[in-house]
């Protein structure tokens, strides 16, 4: 009989493994449903997660897709970590995400035509601020009446989406537009557009803000007193209690984070790789951010690494539907077993697998 | 009978049809959370419910048979839940997003095919006699056989925890697992049972919607709602009879705005369409506020049980 002992502490070398794992049993299972579908696994595991960086005909249009996709995703995730080390649970990044870009946009559009090179410094601010707001409705509902963040932070996505509808139809429509939904196209007016830095590399500014928010992140939680109390937090929230750490303060601190960097992913959304406010802008980056931190292992690190990991499954994803007719959802299914074969792995990291004789009673 | 464009008796009628979907979902997920385990994967489990349901009506022709397909469905997802926070000890709140993700992109594959297509319509049950009732009649009892049964197992969930053994176990074990695991009560056995139930009832709920509410298939069809019935659980803090107000009220506030946005009223399409969010977040807030800590959740929601 198999059983699990509780290990004193999280096992290092599992912590590391398993994610890897993961990702490898993920492509078996996940090889198998594609040839459940009919399709062939070893074909589709190599459009997926090959051709996008290493094929000749594609890798030149794929691989700045690569950074595109990672920064939102990296940004979201790092601010998603924060709050999860500590048991705080923010699963309405998408919400913030949507919020940042239309305060951003909205900023921005007040200004227009006036050309001024403040602008679009102005509009980070601006979105990082909006999310951040959007964030505080579930924190101060938190520390005020002690409501469930998990719920109010979910059901203010479904708001946020209402406010981008109503925005793409009606205060953020383009007047020169014809009548068609979506806001004037920031990315082709100079004063706000975020462009790539560097030709064929897709880096924008989102993508080096996301690198810088893996530093500070990393700093954060190894380097400074708060990144102790999130995860004293965490593990512990009776002894953070007696150690003084503020739990109200820490839920405002990680919310407010995580909205204001999910924010900021859709200023530089909205400013770039989308150009627009439109009615289909959120595009799931909040809710793919929570597999990426986890995968991650809530560690800036990891999260850099498994942000380019999901980013890579994302544009696989695409050029598979476009090769195979793997149909999108396939994908979707595939992150999502990703997470659950995470999560089940988990036990390795917590528990030591024994295998003891069975008594008799 | 109008009031701006609007007949109160198909109102109230179609407020019963609106509901059901949630009441049926939140009942499920108050019985898991009874037994100290918290699913957050409703979504996922009501819209696999709504898809499986769906293909199988459509493939055999009986919704009936639709209905016991999408319980199957909802509940064959939830055991990937049950064998996440069970056997392998994970945490319940990322096991239940998980299983929301892997239920939403499930349903979006398997049901591609069903875009577009009408399934067969579930017959309405007229109850004689009381459905000539003037007013009251066409309002109560000239619903489908899925309503009934939702608003019967109401008054079962609540007789089953309030006067049987098998019931007073499972809140048992909601309320102290080491308690339980001690008297020789098989605690993870009693969790995978809830947690397959309320599978099946978020499986009833979200065929409901693609079978009878909608009906058709879309991706996204449940949009939002397996979250709003989380939301009436806490609403109705753990107990069968005000889960019912909870999910009438929603079923309502849905109802009313619809009928609203159909009128032509002079309010934002947006803020309507938002309005049972922003009605759950201020229940939530209420409910929270008034109570302080002191709540009656069981004990041991969302914690790991492991006997070492």
């Amino acid at each position: 009989m198999i059983t699990f002992v509780k290990r004193p502490e999280p096992s290092k070398i599992w912590t590391i493994a398993t994610p890897i794992l993961a990702v490898v049993l993920t492509m078996i299972l996940g090889g198998l449903l594609f040839a459940a579908m009919g399709k062939d696994p070893v074909a589709a595991i190599r459009t997926i997660f090959w051709d996008p960086l290493f094929n000749e005909q594609f890798a030149g249009y794929s691989r700045p897709q690569l950074l595109v996709k990672a920064g939102p995703l990296i940004l979201i995730a790092i601010g998603l970590s924060l709050g999860f080390k500590a048991g705080i649970w923010n699963i309405g990044a998408e919400g913030q995400y949507i919020m940042g870009a239309l305060t951003g946009a909205a900023v921005g559009l007040a200004l227009y035509p006036l050309d001024a090179w403040w602008i679009f410094p102005l509009m980070v601010i601006a979105g990082a601020f909006g999310g951040f707001l959007w964030a505080m409705i579930p924190a101060l509902l938190k520390t005020k009446f002690n409501t469930n963040e998990i719920l109010v932070s979910l059901m203010l996505v479904y708001v946020a989406e209402q406010i981008l509808a109503s925005a793409a139809l009606g205060f953020l429509r383009n007047p020169e537009g014809n009548g068609f939904p979506g806001s004037r196209n920031l990315s082709q007016i100079p004063a706000m557009s975020n462009p790539e830095l560097i030709t064929g590399t897709g880096a924008h500014w989102g993508v080096v803000a996301a690198f810088a928010s893996v530093v500070a992140a990393y700093v954060l939680i190894n380097k400074h007193m708060l990144g102790f109390q999130i995860r004293l937090t965490g593990e512990s929230p009776r002894a953070a209690r007696f150690a003084g750490v503020k739990d109200k303060l820490l839920v405002v601190f990680c919310l407010g984070t995580a909205g204001a960097l999910a924010g900021l992913a859709g200023l530089f959304e909205v400013t770039g790789p989308a150009g627009q406010i439109s009615i289909d802008f959120g595009a799931g980056y909040g809710f793919t951010a929570i597999i990426v931190a986890f995968l991650g292992r809530l560690n800036p690190i990891g999260i850099l690494l498994a942000g380019l990991l999901l980013a890579l499954t994302f544009i696989g994803g695409e050029l598979a539907q476009f090769m195979l007719g793997l149909p999108s959802a396939a994908i979707q299914v595939f992150q999502g077993m990703l997470l659950m074969i995470l999560l089940a792995m988990d036990i390795l990291v917590n528990y030591r697998v024994m295998i003891v004789k069975k008594e008799s009673a | 009978m109008d009031f701006g464009g609007i007949n109160p008796v198909i109102l109230l009628a179609s407020l019963m049809v609106a509901s059901t979907p949630i009441l049926l979902a939140a009942l499920g997920e108050m019985v898991t959370e009874k037994s100290g385990v918290l699913n957050l994967g409703v979504e996922g489990m009501m819209i696999t419910g709504a898809v499986c349901g769906f293909i199988a009506a459509v493939e055999t022709g009986s919704p009936t048979l639709g209905f016991v397909a999408a319980a199957l469905g909802g509940m064959a997802l939830s055991m990937l839940f049950a064998i996440l926070t069970q056997i392998f000890l994970t945490t319940q709140v990322p096991a239940g997003l998980a299983l929301t993700l892997m239920g939403l992109g499930l349903a979006s594959l398997l049901g591609q095919n069903y875009v577009g297509i009408k399934p067969p319509s579930l017959p309405d049950l007229h109850v004689p006699l009381l459905q000539d009732i003037p007013f009251l009649g066409p309002i109560l009892f000239q619903h489908d056989a899925v309503v009934y049964l939702s608003l019967l197992s109401v008054v079962a969930i609540w007789a089953f925890l309030k006067f049987t053994r098998a019931g007073l176990v499972l809140r048992a074990v909601g309320e102290n697992h080491a308690a339980a695991h001690a008297l020789g009560y098989k605690v993870k056995l009693v969790r995978f049972a809830a947690i397959g139930f309320g599978g099946a009832m978020a499986g009833l709920g979200g065929a409901y919607i693609s079978l009878v509410r909608v009906p058709q298939w879309t991706d996204g069809i449940t949009a939002g709602i397996g979250w709003i019935a989380l939301a009436i659980v806490v609403f109705a803090s753990w107990r069968a009879g005000r889960v019912l107000i909870g999910a009438y009220l929603f079923g309502g506030i849905t109802v009313l705005q619809l009928n609203l946005q159909a009128a032509g009223a002079k309010v934002p399409v947006e803020l309507l369409s938002m309005s049972p969010f922003l009605a759950t977040i201020l229940v939530l807030v209420v409910i929270s506020a008034r109570r302080h800590g002191a709540s009656n959740a069981p004990a041991m929601l969302g914690r790991i049980f492991h006997s070492s």
